[in-house]
């Protein structure tokens, strides 16, 4: 049974038919073609799906993509102003060296993000690291991580963002 | 134009702003046109015969393309999976290698082997389809545990291999450990586990393939550490696509920790049959999938014993390993236990005398390949646990008992009596910089005072020896090795003048594109913006090995510098013409050809440009263009040496270990970028400590079922796990390479365990424990350790 399903992708009004049991990653990587958004596990633990639905963190696997019938979601691809201006936090792991293959990265980074507003800018180690419960990274040792986000954290602020 | 870019530099990477914006392109990224998706049917049972297989209602059902059994593949005649790596046992006779057909035949003999392939328009409706192929299974008892899988009575995994004995392999002079034992003041015995882990590298496996039935060419993207590897050994061995017809593409490739090293029957399958079907066909593992099928690592079962004088100077060192190969043999699986374990033995230590005796069996459990280290962390667990339980028993500090049997810093090149030599070292400093870095000399009353609050602390330290960029090619193949193991290198200018480098090097996280780009800026003072650095593509590298066993900058790293030689040469010959000076009067400098005494110079670029339109140009005596290609072949290992010193604290109510501290310090050689190096170490010792701390690989004993096969159940390491590392360097440059660089990929797993068991031990022992305990070290075995009376 198809069905459609309609929301707002990094600004854009999209819709689109799928399955009912398609989910939204799948909707955003094989209908929308952002395949920034990764999937790397089948349990809903690795968090290299984390997209923002209405502003929240959210592993997009455990999400039918129908269940975002008009949501405002942003992935990975929306949250550079332009192409030579990143966010705060991409630029913080760019910075930091907070991240090696890339694959974990943009659920990462979009997890970092609503990790920082969660807390109001304001973010220690043991913060991070326990707020990062939900995201799998094996390259990096999170050290790394973990700076980036902390420097990240502060330059959201000063940024305003 | 940007800036050069200086060796030594903590350049910010090249390849971050497209992971960081979602523009990475990993296989399954990848849109190939009229796409269709494969799905495996995979073994539910550990041993099984197949009674039969009915596949009619699958091939029937919705959008179904195909459905291929293992009956198929041997009628089209495909090669089985083959062991790139002939280990002769103890008497000369090579490995036992049974056959491993790409889809079993008649029995499955791991929870996971391939059974059926089903092609269909969507990745669902070939799922769904699978759940309609019928196999009558007859199911079979299973052998899981290597230790098991040696005894007379137990289940053979394959009729022509009696006894699950691939190869019972020796190396060193068992006489002189025998003669050493003989006359020692202490004996030190040890039995060890290794655990079994599963690599985990974050993108899970995809392969992707299509068939051109206009020139006949197939090409196959797959997530490779080596797509050369790849296609020689599709072309070669198994499918009989000439390799001038097989393009394979490892694209962005997220991880790999060795697991991506080898060819498996997924990417063959895909390939092989998007030439039968004609049409493209993509396939990405579920997790689920990437537990019960990646190679796995680890799994030993050791007894080992070390002879001590009265002064604790090693003699003699004894070991007996038994090494689970799983079901089939992996791509390299037989060189892992022998070849990179054995030969590691001697440490950073002067013990005069080794044996390493190694079993390598066959059990019903996934293939056991190289993973990160691949057999030096199993040694250097192996080393640095006796040499601290002997400590531990002669009443000796272990850093001192380490210090009296170190290699002298004077004694390099170092003959080992496990067939090594190292070129270079210097052990001591780096200790002494660890102690200092950790506190070492307060440790005692850390521990006192943690005691005072029912704490146990522990400090635990662990000198590791590695062998990175496996080499000369004529060793390695008179060790068994299929392939060589020299690097390539293309530096090809465009008119223009900027540059690009091709290496056969491949990056899954190493960051090559920033190194190799750096290196090159600095040798022939080019802005970083101006190169860019091409991997992982066939048809565009002329050949490469690949990355694995910290090869890439010692290996790779050296050809592009061989290459740039011979662009700074013929830039000369260019140079003297346009200037009409002497040859041998240029010098290169700061990116210019200068004549010596003189102002006169031509810069790089303009030497380039005069290559590419050569009006004023010595034609006669040489050729235009300016793109140089290098292969370098090593002329030995590089041996990276280091010591790491961990300090936990264990809260015995609950058995819950805490890292408090966590130093390493590496002598990687010359280091190029710092911060990339710092990365690499942190990620090694984070899964060093999972092996320690969490990982756990588990099957059942009896039903061979793969209990630990999800993140549910296998415990990753997560950022609350770990401590931020504290880390040190120390430089003696490699004397047999352009670069001075030794690797630096593996040396946190390869230390890591050691370091952080010597500590759980350390504390443990305050209540005698610390010899009831194994990786990993969880709550629940602690907690079991300290309160078994």
């Amino acid at each position: 049974m198809t069905m459609s399903v309609s929301m707002t992708v990094n600004g854009k009004t999209v819709s689109g038919n799928v399955e009912a049991r398609t989910l939204l990653v799948q909707f955003l990587r094989e209908h929308l073609g952002l395949t920034g958004t990764h999937v790397g596990c089948d349990t809903s633990q690795c968090g290299a799906c984390v997209v923002h639905v209405d502003g929240i963190s959210v592993k997009s696997c455990t999400l039918l993509a129908v269940q975002a019938e008009g949501a405002k979601v942003t992935t990975i691809e929306g949250l550079a102003k332009s192409a030579e201006e990143l966010h705060p936090m991409q630029e913080a792991f760019r910075e930091n060296h907070g991240l090696q293959c890339g694959f974990c990265t943009p659920g990462m980074v979009m997890s970092a993000i609503d990790l920082v507003k969660r807390h109001n800018y304001q973010l220690d180690e043991e913060t991070v690291r326990h707020g990062l419960e939900g995201n799998l990274c094996r390259c990096t040792g999170y050290h790394n991580i973990v700076k980036s986000i902390i420097a990240g954290a502060a330059a959201m602020k000063a940024a305003g963002v | 134009m940007g800036n050069v870019a200086r060796i030594g530099e903590r350049v910010r990477r090249t390849e971050d702003r497209r992971f960081l914006t979602g523009a990475g392109r990993y296989v399954d990224d990848l849109q190939l046109a009229r796409c269709t998706y494969a799905y495996f049917l995979r073994s539910p049972h550990a041993h099984a015969r197949i009674r039969s297989i009915d596949t009619s209602k699958a091939a029937a059902a919705p959008g179904v393309v195909a459905v291929f059994t293992g009956k198929d593949v041997a009628d089209a005649k495909v090669g089985g999976l083959i062991c790139g790596w002939v280990v002769k046992d103890k008497h000369g006779e090579p490995h036992k290698a049974p056959g491993h057909p790409a889809i079993a035949l008649d029995t499955v003999r791991y929870v996971g082997d391939t059974v059926a392939m089903v092609i269909a328009d969507t990745a669902a409706q070939a799922r769904d389809a699978a759940e309609q192929i019928e196999v009558d299974y007859e199911v079979l008892p299973a052998v899981i545990d290597p230790a098991a899988a040696v005894a007379a009575s137990a289940v053979q995994v394959h009729a022509d291999v009696p006894g699950n004995l691939s190869y019972d392999w020796e190396l060193g002079d068992k006489a002189a450990v025998d003669a050493a034992f003989a006359r020692a003041a202490h004996i030190t015995k040890l039995d060890l586990v290794n655990n079994r882990l599963v690599p985990n590298a974050m993108e899970p496996r995809a392969a992707a393939a299509e068939y051109d039935r206009g020139t006949g060419t197939y090409t196959l993207y797959t997530t490779s550490q080596n797509p050369h590897v790849t296609r020689l050994v599709l072309s070669a061995f198994v499918l009989g696509i000439p390799e001038h017809k097989l393009r394979v593409v490892a694209p962005d490739v997220g991880g790999g920790f060795g697991s991506k090293i080898f060819i498996y029957a997924d990417e063959t399958l895909v390939l092989w049959a998007a030439g039968k079907t004609g049409r493209a066909i993509k396939w990405t593992a579920e997790r689920s999938e990437s537990f019960m099928t990646d190679a796995h690592g680890r799994d030993h079962v050791t007894h080992a014993e070390l002879a001590l004088d009265k002064d604790g100077k090693f003699l003699a060192l004894k070991v007996d390993t038994i090494a689970n190969m799983g079901a089939y043999l992996s791509t390299f699986a037989t060189a892992v236990p022998t070849y990179l374990y054995g030969t590691l033995l001697a440490g950073q230590y002067t013990t005069p005398a080794i044996h390493c005796n190694v079993r390598a069996v066959f059990t019903h459990t996934a293939p056991v390949d190289a993973y990160r280290g691949a057999g030096r962390p199993e040694a250097t667990y192996l080393l640095e646990t006796i040499v601290s339980k002997a400590a531990r028993e002669m009443n000796i500090d272990p850093a001192e008992l380490r210090k009296r049997n170190f290699i002298a810093a004077g004694a390099f090149p170092y003959q080992t009596p496990v067939a090594l030599t190292y070129d270079s070292g210097n052990y001591t400093p780096i200790l002494d910089q660890a102690m200092k870095l950790a506190d070492y000399a307060g440790a005692s009353e850390r521990k006192a005072a943690a005691k005072a609050k029912g704490k146990l602390r522990g400090i635990g330290i662990s000198s590791y020896i590695e062998a990175c960029g496996l080499a000369p090619s004529a060793v390695v193949g008179s060790l068994g090795a299929g392939v060589g193991q020299w690097e390539s290198a293309q530096l090809r200018f465009n008119p223009t003048g900027n540059l690009q480098i091709l290496t056969g090097s491949h990056s899954h996280g190493q960051s090559h594109e920033t190194t190799f780009a750096q290196i090159v800026s600095d040798k022939l003072g080019i802005p970083l913006d101006q190169i860019e650095v091409v991997h992982g593509d066939t048809a565009q590298v002329p050949f490469g090995m690949g990355s694995y066993g910290s090869r890439s900058l010692a290996v790779g790293g050296s050809a592009i510098m061989k290459a740039a030689d011979k662009i700074i040469a013929k830039g000369k010959k260019i140079a003297a013409h346009l200037m009409e000076a002497a040859e041998a009067d240029i010098v290169f400098e700061n990116g210019a050809f200068k004549v010596t005494g003189t102002d006169k110079n031509v810069p790089l670029g303009q030497a380039v440009f005069s290559a590419y339109v050569p009006h004023n140009y010595p034609l006669d005596k040489l050729e235009p263009g300016m793109d140089e290609n290098a292969f370098y072949d090593p002329s030995n290992f590089t041996y990276p040496s280091g010591t790491q010193i961990c300090e936990v604290e264990v809260d015995p109510d609950t058995g819950g270990v805490e890292i408090v501290n966590f130093v390493a310090v590496d002598d990687f050689g010359n280091v190029v970028n710092p911060m990339i190096v710092e990365g690499q170490v942190h990620g090694g010792i984070a899964q060093g400590v999972g092996q320690a701390l969490l990982e756990y690989t588990v099957y059942d004993k009896e039903s061979g079922q793969l209990l630990s096969g999800s993140y549910m159940d296998y415990t990753m390491p997560r950022a609350d796990n770990l401590p931020s590392f504290n880390l040190g360097y120390q430089v003696t440059p490699c004397p047999h390479n352009p670069l001075g660089v030794k690797g630096c990929g593996e040396a946190g797993a390869i230390a890591a365990p050691a370091a952080v068991m010597n500590a759980v031990r350390d504390a443990l022992a305050q209540v005698g424990a610390q010899d009831r305990i194994e990786m990993p070290a969880t709550p629940q075995r602690v907690w079991q350790a300290i309160h078994a009376h």
